[in-house]
């Protein structure tokens, strides 16, 4: 469903420099599947996932969506950011149905969806509140909620739990599998966390810095529903030895 | 406990200024019979008080006409400074060609400009409106336009993913983003009006408090002319806490501390 055929993007500092974030970059994303990209920092994750969500032009390939070229944001695709980024005048209900109203969409069922929304992560009766009377585990459910208000197709996640402690971060976790499980949907989730990637994907891009390139693509077998207990499988272990090898070297891994 | 501080804490907010007022009328009040200073030169309180109230009736009337004056021209200068700010920022090539018409219209001294001003629109109200903006409006654009550009990016990307048009981001992200600046751009334009509406009342009307001193220091009732400036003041001073309390009651949320520009 999502191609992407060799994709460079060169950034060009206001220096002069010419910063090259991805080079010859290909991945099909097949529909509902699940993929997650890990990396070093600087390796070109977020730029991959802007490119993919139409928020920037990659300077050389293509990336289309159902055959039609990426050329600005579809109104199919929703974003969670690192940040939040609630409009702190917004109360948390006007936030989650902030895309549907930037669309010129929004209508009676979009606000019973945003509630229900709300709701299922656990923020039933916080929709009047406004975000800095939230936690920012609550704020970051909220921001989940508002990609999934209009219903999309392609999920773009870029380190959506990355400022969240450890148990808002697991908790949170599960959710993202549920929904998934419930309404299912190409999701693209950049991710630090390993475990967190290996749990959550279908398959796991490994990318390599400087320029940023796919160093290698794994595919998870783990079946479904999947839950943290599956951390003690063997082919999760596995799987997460080979991705630190990928990242780290072995090397790196032997010395620790 | 909290709400008893807070109570404290207002409690002082009004009393410090009034007490430090009272002392400065009483300390002003016995110097004159002190040192008795004529009062043609600086009179005294209590003189300001009694001659000013003699005339109370017309002081109203000129009090009326100069604050009608003062809120056309700060209503002038919100409505034209909001659309001007967005046009500044949104545009390089308008912002290269208004930038210096706006300087330019501020380095002209607007108590010559007056009496042109009279010449071109006639001697009626719109002179005076057309100066106390003139003097108002220019840090009101400015800080709004400060504003719609201070946005962080991160809320204009948000915009952009849901794909927001040119006029709904500045509309649903740009402008509530640049409330505070607003505010603190309207609380100089209140200020500002005053002075404004004072130097065109000095140049062209036949009422107002700027004539009332010019007509009552031509005739040596000085103390009016003092009476009319304290009120002056005191016109200021409401106006500018009515500005605090319209931004306090209807924007809570740009008072919160951890925005840039709140006051
Ligand atoms: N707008 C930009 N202008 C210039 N250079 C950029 C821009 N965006 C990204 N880069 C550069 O592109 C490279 C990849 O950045 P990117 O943000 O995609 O990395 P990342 O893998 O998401 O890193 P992190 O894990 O730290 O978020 C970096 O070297 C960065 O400096
Ligand atoms: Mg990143």
């Amino acid at each position: 469903m999502i191609a992407i055929e060799g994709v460079g993007k060169t950034f060009q500092s206001r220096d002069g420099d010419a910063v090259e974030a991805l080079r010859g970059v290909s991945l099909q994303i097949r529909r509902n599947e699940f993929v997650c990209l890990v990396g070093p920092s600087g390796c070109g994750k977020s730029t991959l996932l802007r490119l993919v969500g139409g928020l920037t032009l990659p300077s050389s390939g293509r990336v289309s969506i159902d055959g039609t070229t990426v050329a600005e944001p579809r109104s199919d695709t929703g974003f969670v950011f690192q940040a939040a980024t609630l409009l702190p005048w917004a109360t948390i209900l006007d936030n989650v149905l902030f895309p549907a109203r930037m669309m010129g969409v929004l209508t009676g069922a979009h606000v019973e969806r945003a509630r229900e929304l709300l709701t299922m992560v656990g923020l039933a009766g916080f929709e009047g509140k406004h975000p800095r009377e939230l936690s920012g585990g609550m704020q970051q459910r909220a921001g989940i909620c508002r990609a999934l208000v209009n219903d999309p197709d392609i999920l773009l996640m870029d380190e959506p739990f990355g400022a969240l402690d450890a148990l808002t971060r697991e908790e949170l976790t599960l959710e993202l599998m549920r929904i998934a499980a419930e309404r299912p949907k190409t999701i693209l989730f950049v991710t630090h966390s390993i475990p967190e990637a290996v749990l959550l994907a279908d398959r796991v891009v490994v990318m390599s810095p400087r320029p940023g390139r796919i160093a290698e693509i794994i595919d998870i077998d783990l079946p479904r529903p999947r839950d943290f207990d599956m951390e003690a499988r063997h082919e999760f272990q596995d799987a997460t030895r080979r991705i630190r090898d990928l990242i780290f070297g072995s090397r790196a891994r032997r010395a620790a | 406990m909290r709400g008893k501080s807070a109570a404290l804490r207002h409690a002082r907010e009004v009393f410090v200024p009034l007490a430090t007022i009272a002392v400065l009328f009483a300390a002003w009040e016995a110097a004159c019979r002190f040192f008795a200073i004529p009062a043609y030169l600086v009179p005294a309180p209590s003189a300001i008080w009694v001659d000013t109230g003699k005339l109370a009736g017309p002081v109203f009337h000129h009090t009326v006409a100069t604050t009608v004056t003062v809120l056309l021209g700060f209503l002038a200068s919100f409505v034209i400074s909001l659309p001007l700010a967005i046009l500044l920022t949104t545009s390089p090539t308008i912002a290269g060609v208004i930038y210096p018409l706006l300087v330019l219209t501020q380095s002209i001294p607007k108590v010559a400009l007056a009496p042109i001003l009279v010449v071109i629109l006639g001697a009626n109200e719109l002179p005076r409106i057309v100066v106390t903006f003139l003097v108002a409006f220019f840090p009101l654009v400015l800080s709004v336009a400060a504003g719609l550009v201070a946005v962080p990016p991160e809320l204009i990307e948000l915009g952009r993913s849901c794909r927001a048009s040119r006029w709904k981001e500045i509309w649903r992200i740009r402008l509530p983003y640049a409330v505070p600046f607003v505010f603190s751009g309207l609380k100089a334009a209140i200020t500002l009006s005053v002075v404004g509406a004072v130097v065109a009342e000095f140049v062209n009307a036949d009422r107002g408090l700027g004539y009332l001193i010019v007509t009552s220091t031509a005739f040596f009732q000085v103390p009016v002319a003092w009476g009319a400036l304290i009120i002056l003041s005191l016109m200021g001073i409401v106006l500018f806490q009515i500005v605090v309390i319209v931004e306090r009651v209807f924007f809570p949320w740009s008072l919160s501390s951890d925005r840039p520009g709140a006051s």
